[in-house]
C-alpha cells in the first residue's frame, strides 16, 4: 500500500489545520452558512436532511487494517455506531456533529486518510478495480497510476473550479471491474506495440440524468504522458465545459455537443502543447517507486487446489454458496479474492457497524495480509486469502452476519441513500432494496436466478447508478407520490451500456411485484441456466418484459 | 505560517505604475480608494477602463479584448500603457500574437465557482509567456486567491468585506505542499523530493 511520505504528511495536516480554522469560524458565527459552504464541500462536508454527512476518501478503495479499524473508532465515537461504503469506494458518516468533525480529520490524518475532494466541482476520488493487484486477469496493477493522479489533482489550482464533478475510473483487467466506460475519464492499462505500458482513455461517459457511454479518444497512451494528457482533457473541459446550465455541465455534454472527432482533436493538440513543457512526463524511477509501494505480498506458495476448501463446500451448501459466489480466482494459485457482503438478505446495502469493520481488520490481519478493499458494489474485499483458511475466514464472518454468499447475486443489491437520508431525493431507495432483497433471498433461488445486478437510485442523479443495472429502479415523483421505473440491460462492464425504460413506473407497492415479474420472465424464456439475465435481455429485447408486466398491446 | 500575506518582490509591472503615496502605513488599512490587493498590500489603480465607443483617454488605458483587436494599431500610435480585459468565454489564444503591447491584462471571474480565468491565466504564463501584471477581477474571494497566484495572477481587484478583512490582517489560506507544477506560479516553487510534480514555496 501507498504509505505517506513527510510531504503528504504535511499536506493533509495543513489542510486540516486550515479547516478547524473555519469549522471555529463557522461555530462562532463569524461565517454564515452559506460562505461557510463552498469550504466545507472542499473538505468533504455535506449537509443532508437532518445532519451534516462527513464523506471519507478510500483512494481507490484501497484500506489497510488499520484504517478500517480507525473508521470503526470514528463510526463508535462520532457517529450512531456504523458508517455507510458508498458506490464510489468511499465512506459516509451520516451523523458526526460538526464541532466534531476537525477531531475526525486528525483522527483520519493519523491514519493518513483524509475527506478532500470528496465532494465540490473538482477531480474526485480516482476509483478502480476492487481486485487490483490481486485478480488472475490483470495486466498491471492500477492502484499506482491511481495513487499519481490523486497526488497530482489534490487541490489542483487550475482545476478546482471545473463546471462540474470530475470522475476518473482505471481498470488494469480487461474485464472491466471499475465501471470505466461511465466516467468521466476511464483508463484501461494495456500493453502497446513496443511492449510497453500504457493506457486506452476514454472520456465522457456519465450516468446520471443523461446517461453515456464514453468515447475512445485515445487507443494506446505511453505511461509517462499520463498525467500531460489528463492534464490535456481537464483544460479542454475547464475552458469549454458548459456552466450555464449545471445538469448540462458534465464533459460528456461537452463530448456530445462537440462530437466526439472534434474534441479528440482539441484534446491531442493541447496534448502535445503540454507534452512541450516536460513538467508533467512520468518518468520511470517514479512510476517504479511508487509501484514498490504496491508490490504483490509475499504469498507462500500453495499448492492450486485446497483439500479444507474443497471439504468445506462438500460439508455446507451455505459455505459452497459462498465459495463460489463470493471467491473469486488469485493471481497466485491456491489463494482467493473474498468478497465479504455488505448485503445480508433484508439489510441496508452498504452499512456496517463500528464492530463489523474492527472484524474485517482483524480478518485482513489474520488472512489477508492486513489489506481490505472497497468495491463500487458498496461490499468490502479481502484481496490475498489463502484458500485453506476460507473456511476459518467463512465461520468467523458469520459470526457477525459478514458472511452471505451472494455477491454478484441478485440480492447484492446497489442502492444510493434516497429520502431517508438525501435532500434531492424523490422516493426511498434502502426499503426498497430490503423488500427485494427479502422477495429473492431463498439461496435456491438466487442460485437458479444467477448473476443479476439491480441497482437502485432514489432520483435522477443516478447515484445508485441504476443507468447500468441489469435491472435499474429509478425513484420518481409522481404527483406527490414514490414512483419506481424500471430500467433493463443496462451494464457498467467493458460490454457496457445504458438500460432502456421498460414503461410506467411502479409504486412502491408494487415495484417489488414487479421486479419478481421481470425475473420470472427471464427464467422461462432464457435459453438455459448459462444465458445470464443481461445476455438474455440482450438477445430478447424489451417486447417479452413488457407484455409480462403491462399485457399484451 | 507567514505573518504577513507574501509577494513584497518587486512587481514587473511596477514601471507603468502611476504616482502614489508610496507610504507603509497604507498596508493597514482596507481602504476602498485602494482596490488592487497587489505586492502584499492595497494599493490604487492606476488604470482607466476604456468600454466600447467610450474615449480613451490620456495615461494606462484597459480595453476589452474585442475593441484592442479592432483598434490595436492606433492603440500602438498612443505613447501610453495598454491592458486588455478577457472574459472567461473569450479566447486567450487571440491575445497572445499581442502581448509585447500590453502591460496589464485583467481575467474575469464572474463567480468565483467559474474557474476558466486560471486556465487563461496559466497559458498566458506558461504557454505564452506574459510577463507583465495579471490581475484577477470579479467574484475574487481569499479561499482562491493562493490557487490564483500559483495560476499566474499576481494582482487582485477585492470588493468582498471579509476578504479584504482577512488580507489587512495577514491571512494567506495556503496549503503550502503543492502537488502539481503549473510553470506559471507568481511565487518561488522548488521540487520536493523525487516526485517531479511536487513543489515547495521557494
Ligand atoms: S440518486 Fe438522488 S436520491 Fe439517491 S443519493 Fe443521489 S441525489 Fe440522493
Amino acid at each position: 500500500m501507498y504509505r505517506y511520505d513527510e510531504f503528504d504528511h504535511g499536506f493533509v495536516t495543513s489542510r486540516v489545520a486550515q479547516f478547524r480554522d473555519q469549522v471555529e469560524r463557522r461555530l462562532s458565527g463569524e461565517l454564515t452558512e452559506d460562505q461557510f459552504k463552498p469550504l466545507r464541500l472542499m473538505n468533504g462536508v455535506y449537509l443532508q436532511l437532518h445532519a451534516y454527512m462527513l464523506r471519507i476518501a478510500v483512494p481507490y478503495g484501497t484500506l489497510s487494517s488499520r484504517q478500517l479499524r480507525m473508521l470503526g473508532h470514528i463510526g463508535r465515537t462520532y457517529d450512531r455506531g456504523y458508517g455507510h461504503f458508498t458506490t464510489r469506494q468511499n465512506l459516509q458518516f451520516n451523523w458526526p456533529a460538526l464541532k466534531d468533525i476537525p477531531a475526525i480529520l486528525d483522527d483520519l490524518a493519523s491514519v493518513e486518510m483524509h475527506a478532500l475532494q470528496t465532494s465540490g466541482n473538482c477531480i474526485r476520488n480516482v476509483t478502480t478495480d476492487h481486485f487490483a493487484g490481486a485478480a488472475a486477469d490483470e495486466i498491471a496493477d492500477p492502484r499506482p497510476y491511481a495513487e499519481i493522479l490523486r497526488q497530482w489533482s489534490s487541490i489542483h489550482p487550475e482545476f478546482s473550479y471545473l463546471p462540474r464533478k470530475f470522475k476518473i475510473a482505471v481498470t488494469g483487467a480487461p474485464k472491466d471491474r471499475a465501471a470505466i466506460q461511465v466516467h468521466d475519464i476511464g483508463l484501461e492499462l494495456k500493453r502497446g506495440p513496443d511492449g510497453g505500458i500504457g493506457f486506452a482513455v476514454y472520456v465522457g461517459g456519465g450516468q446520471g440524468r443523461t446517461p453515456m457511454i464514453a468515447h475512445k479518444v485515445r487507443d494506446y497512451l505511453p505511461e509517462e504522458d499520463l498525467l500531460a494528457y489528463v492534464e490535456a482533457i481537464m483544460r479542454v473541459y475547464n475552458l469549454h465545459g458548459r456552466r450555464d446550465n449545471k445538469y448540462k455541465a458534465r464533459i460528456k455534454i461537452l463530448v456530445h455537443e462537440t462530437g466526439a472527432e472534434e474534441i479528440t482533436r482539441q484534446i491531442e493538440a493541447e496534448f502535445v502543447e503540454v507534452k512541450k513543457t516536460e513538467l508533467l512526463r512520468l518518468p520511470d524511477e517514479e512510476i517504479q517507486r511508487i509501484t514498490a509501494y504496491f508490490a504483490a505480498p509475499d504469498l507462500a506458495p500453495k499448492p492450486a487446489r485446497s483439500g479444507a476448501f474443497e471439504a468445506a463446500k462438500a460439508d455446507s451448501a451455505a459455505f459452497a454458496a459462498f465459495a463460489e459466489n463470493n471467491v473469486t480466482p488469485h493471481k497466485a494459485p491456491g489463494y482467493g479474492v473474498v468478497t465479504v457482503s455488505l448485503k445480508p438478505i433484508g439489510g441496508i446495502p452498504g452499512d456496517a457497524t463500528d464492530v463489523q469493520m474492527e472484524v474485517v481488520a482483524d480478518l485482513a490481519d489474520a488472512y489477508s495480509q492486513s489489506e481490505i478493499r472497497v468495491s463500487h458494489e458498496q461490499n468490502l474485499v479481502l484481496p490475498h486469502v489463502a484458500l485453506d483458511d476460507v473456511p476459518a475466514l467463512y465461520a468467523k464472518l458469520a459470526e457477525h452476519g459478514l458472511a452471505t454468499g451472494n455477491a454478484g447475486l441478485v440480492t447484492d443489491i446497489i442502492a444510493c441513500p434516497g429520502l431517508d437520508y438525501c435532500a434531492l431525493a424523490n422516493a426511498r431507495s434502502i426499503n426498497i432494496a430490503q423488500d427485494l432483497s427479502n422477495r429473492f433471498g431463498a439461496p435456491e433461488r438466487q442460485k437458479d436466478i444467477g448473476e443479476l445486478k439491480i441497482k437502485i437510485s432514489g432520483c435522477i442523479n443516478a447515484c445508485g447508478h441504476h443507468h447500468v443495472g441489469h435491472i435499474g429502479l429509478l425513484g420518481v415523483d409522481r404527483r406527490g407520490e414514490e414512483v419506481y421505473q424500471i430500467t433493463l440491460g443496462g451494464s457498467g462492464d467493458e460490454t457496457a451500456s445504458v438500460g432502456a425504460l421498460v414503461g410506467p413506473g411502479f409504486t412502491g407497492d408494487q415495484v417489488v411485484d414487479a421486479v419478481e415479474t421481470v425475473v420470472d420472465t427471464y427464467l422461462k424464456l432464457r435459453q438455459g441456466p448459462d444465458e445470464t439475465f443481461l445476455s438474455a435481455v440482450r438477445r430478447l429485447g424489451q417486447q417479452p418484459f413488457k407484455e409480462a408486466l403491462y399485457g399484451a398491446a | 505560517m507567514e505573518t504577513r500575506a507574501p509577494y513584497a518582490h518587486d512587481h514587473p509591472a511596477a514601471a507603468v505604475r502611476a504616482v502614489r503615496d508610496d507610504e507603509d502605513s497604507m498596508t493597514e488599512t482596507a481602504d476602498a480608494n485602494l482596490p488592487l490587493w497587489r505586492n502584499g498590500r492595497f494599493e490604487a489603480d492606476e488604470w482607466t477602463r476604456a468600454g466600447e465607443g467610450e474615449a480613451v483617454s490620456e495615461g494606462p488605458a484597459l480595453l476589452p479584448l474585442v475593441r484592442f483587436l479592432a483598434e490595436r494599431d492606433a492603440l500602438a500610435a498612443r505613447n501610453a500603457p495598454i491592458g486588455v480585459v478577457v472574459e472567461p468565454g473569450e479566447a486567450i489564444e487571440e491575445l497572445a500574437p499581442h502581448l509585447d503591447r500590453v502591460s496589464l491584462v485583467v481575467l474575469t471571474f464572474p463567480k468565483y465557482a467559474d474557474g476558466r480565468s486560471m486556465s487563461s491565466a496559466r497559458l498566458l504564463r506558461q504557454r505564452y509567456g506574459y510577463k507583465g501584471e495579471l490581475r484577477a477581477a470579479g467574484d475574487v474571494l481569499i479561499d482562491q486567491m493562493p490557487l490564483m497566484r500559483r495560476c499566474g495572477f499576481d494582482s487582485f481587484e477585492v470588493v468582498n468585506g471579509p476578504t479584504r478583512a482577512q488580507l489587512a490582517a495577514g491571512k494567506w489560506p495556503d496549503v503550502p505542499f503543492y502537488y502539481q507544477p503549473t510553470g506559471a506560479s507568481q511565487q518561488v516553487e522548488i521540487p520536493a523530493g523525487t516526485r517531479p510534480w511536487a513543489r515547495r514555496p521557494g
